[in-house]
């Protein structure tokens, strides 16, 4: 007897055949700053392109009947990789056809229904996880299978009649540019952070009423609104570069990187300090006895049992850190620090959405890396079962 | 309530009074501060209509996604829902990785420029603190607890309304001030996709290179988040989160 044993996947392809039926999948435009027009994906992809995704979207909603295991999730997998796979064709393809070198300016950008495509499938690919209870290595396994496709269809000019690599393309050096000052802001912030937050934190466990001062003013700073807290900088720094010119040869100015990276710090200093000082309350009493017992000197204690046990819970607030500084540091660009925020404001400002674009995925791969990295650190820290 | 666990938001209160009395008249003063400037007053908008604005930001998407986020929270923690709670579980905790500033960027594309596509914005990013903060919340109440609710006869929802949520109000408070606090943050960045906020002189003056309605920005936008951040520590036991 037919029982419906899963109903989150036909969910997802429902919503998914609802976007097609009712959204442009592409949308073209005669140049970069008018609205395009909506076309559906029956209309750009070619007959065994749109046969094969029907039919693949009847298996996807036959699966409710299916019962739960190992199988099924090998065959739903292989399915939602195919999905994957004849979506993006489609949209290479489709948006070749519709290049003419007559009109140079036109422009094909991915629509409403790629986007939501992708995203009922990457919420697919994440609850087939979470029910195969795949640790954290098979994850990371299966983030590579899916993304590895996207890369190396990127890499052949698949994507090439896209506006979004269009945007790329014509401006790929300063993309490069980006990445790194995205990434020497952020490695920059967390530097500076964890060398000024652990001692902080240490210092914070020993005198109590430091610690209540110190946590006051760091969840002040936390509560402040980024773009404020780089707005306030500018005054400031700017009177200081003016009364000593000297301080501007060092890169200290009103508005760049140095407003910009003091921000970031004071954002980082609560969690890596609060990490800290719970990692280090969590540190037995008794353990602590034993190391005094054994002759060690406090200042051995600290660096060869209590930091090293409280290392984990540090690392956490890096990984918060790091993420929370990738963020901010988009709207850093707002006061001319450079980074992929660059884009998504130069983007904004022109009514170019796919320059926007170009601003906001590298910035949401790059949270999604340093996440999962923490995850496989984390997961390699815990001790093996 | 004691009027000493009211002190440091009165104080806000009045901080927040007084700056919006008192920033109209000090044309003279910022004058004095930016002598190269020929407007250092932000005049476009009054600083009141602009708070009021980003109030209404603030609270409309905090309101709705705590509604919304609460509910789903709710949901995935009965028996019907039970079968999503991994997969809202992981979504929350991957979202919450997106940058705010990229979920409002990504709303412009469908929503166009102005209030509305922030207003979702806000509404998007804040379900997930929530969303997470509730299951967890909900999810931590011990099990015999809710044994012995139900050997006292509880319904399933008196059980809800009297046991669960009371003992998780603490947690899914704590989510919706974190969404609060991210959204009067993100708010003041929706000035550059249009919205009428308290980033409007911050962001014009960044533009302008007025650093004047910079400041004037910024000091009522971070007095604005403070009184909002010390109104919820009163819901809380009063310690800072």
């Amino acid at each position: 007897m037919l029982r419906v044993r899963n109903w989150v996947l036909p969910v997802l392809t429902g919503i998914a055949m609802l976007a097609v039926w009712s959204l442009g999948f592409l949308s073209h435009a005669p140049n970069r700053i008018v609205p395009g027009q909506p076309l559906p994906l029956w209309a750009v992809a070619s007959p065994a392109q749109a046969v094969a995704l029907a039919i693949l979207a009847v298996g996807l909603l036959a699966t409710a009947f299916l019962q739960s295991g190992r199988k099924t999730g090998l065959v739903t997998g292989s399915a939602l990789f195919a999905t994957l796979l004849l979506i993006l064709a489609a949209a290479a393809t489709g948006s070749v056809a519709l290049a003419n070198p007559d009109v140079p300016a036109a422009r094909t950008s991915l629509g409403p229904a790629f986007w939501l495509i992708l995203a009922a499938l990457a919420l697919a690919f994440v609850d087939l996880a979470q029910q195969a209870g795949l640790s954290t290595r098979a994850r990371l396994l299966l983030a590579v299978v899916v993304f590895a496709p996207v890369v190396g269809m990127a890499m052949l000019g698949w994507f090439d009649a896209l506006s979004l690599a269009r945007e790329y393309r014509a401006r790929s050096d300063v993309f490069a540019a980006a990445l790194q000052r995205h990434v020497f802001l952020v490695a920059a912030t967390a530097l500076i952070a964890a060398s000024l937050g652990v001692p902080l934190g240490i210092w914070a466990t020993r005198h109590p009423r430091f610690r209540a001062r110190l946590f006051a003013v760091l969840n002040i700073v936390q509560t402040v609104p980024s773009i404020a807290l780089f707005g306030l900088m500018i005054g400031p720094l700017s009177s200081l570069a003016e009364a000593f010119p000297w301080l501007r040869t060092l890169g200290i100015a009103g508005i760049g990187t140095a407003p910009a990276l003091i921000a970031l710090v004071c954002y980082a200093l609560l969690p890596l300090v609060r990490n800290t000082v719970t990692g280090l309350d969590a540190v037995p009493a008794a353990t602590i006895d034993a190391a005094l017992g054994s002759g060690m000197r406090p200042g051995q204690i600290l660096l060869q049992v209590s930091l090293p046990l409280a290392f984990p819970v540090i690392l956490a607030g890096l990984r918060v850190v790091i993420i929370q500084t990738i963020g901010l540091a988009v709207v850093a660009a707002l006061i001319g620090a450079g980074g992929f925020g660059a884009f998504v404001f130069q983007g904004l400002g022109q009514n170019a959405l796919d320059l926007v674009l170009l601003g906001v995925i590298p910035t949401i791969l790059l949270a999604l890396a340093c996440d999962t990295a923490f995850s496989v650190l984390a997961a390699n820290g815990e001790p093996q079962r | 309530m004691t009027l000493r666990a009211l002190r440091p938001v009165l104080l806000m209160a009045a901080l927040l009074a007084g700056l919006l009395v008192l920033l109209p008249r000090s044309a003279l003063l910022f004058h004095a501060l930016f002598p190269s400037l020929d407007r250092p007053l932000y005049t476009r908008a009054s600083f009141l209509d602009l708070t009021l604005a980003h109030i209404r930001l603030v609270l409309g998407a905090t309101g709705a996604a705590a509604l919304v986020g609460v509910s789903a929270g709710i949901f995935v923690t009965r028996e019907a829902g039970r079968r999503l709670l991994p997969l809202l579980s992981a979504t929350a905790a991957i979202g919450q990785t997106f940058p705010p500033v990229a979920v409002l960027a990504l709303t412009v594309p469908v929503l166009g420029y102005g209030s509305g596509a922030t207003l979702v914005a806000l509404f998007v990013y804040a379900l997930l603190p929530i969303i997470a903060n509730t299951v967890t919340g909900l999810e931590g109440v011990e099990r015999s607890t809710l044994e012995a609710a139900d050997g006292m006869g509880f319904t399933p929802l008196r059980r809800l309304l009297q046991i669960e949520l009371p003992l998780a109000a603490p947690v899914i408070l704590a989510g919706i001030r974190t969404s609060a606090i991210i959204n009067v943050g993100t708010a003041t960045v929706g000035s550059t996709v249009g919205a009428l906020s308290l980033g409007s002189p911050i962001i014009e003056g960044l533009s302008g290179s007025n650093t004047a309605y910079v400041v004037q920005g910024a000091i009522l936008v971070a007095t604005l988040a403070l009184l909002i951040d010390r109104l919820f520590a009163l819901g809380s036991d009063g310690t800072p989160a």
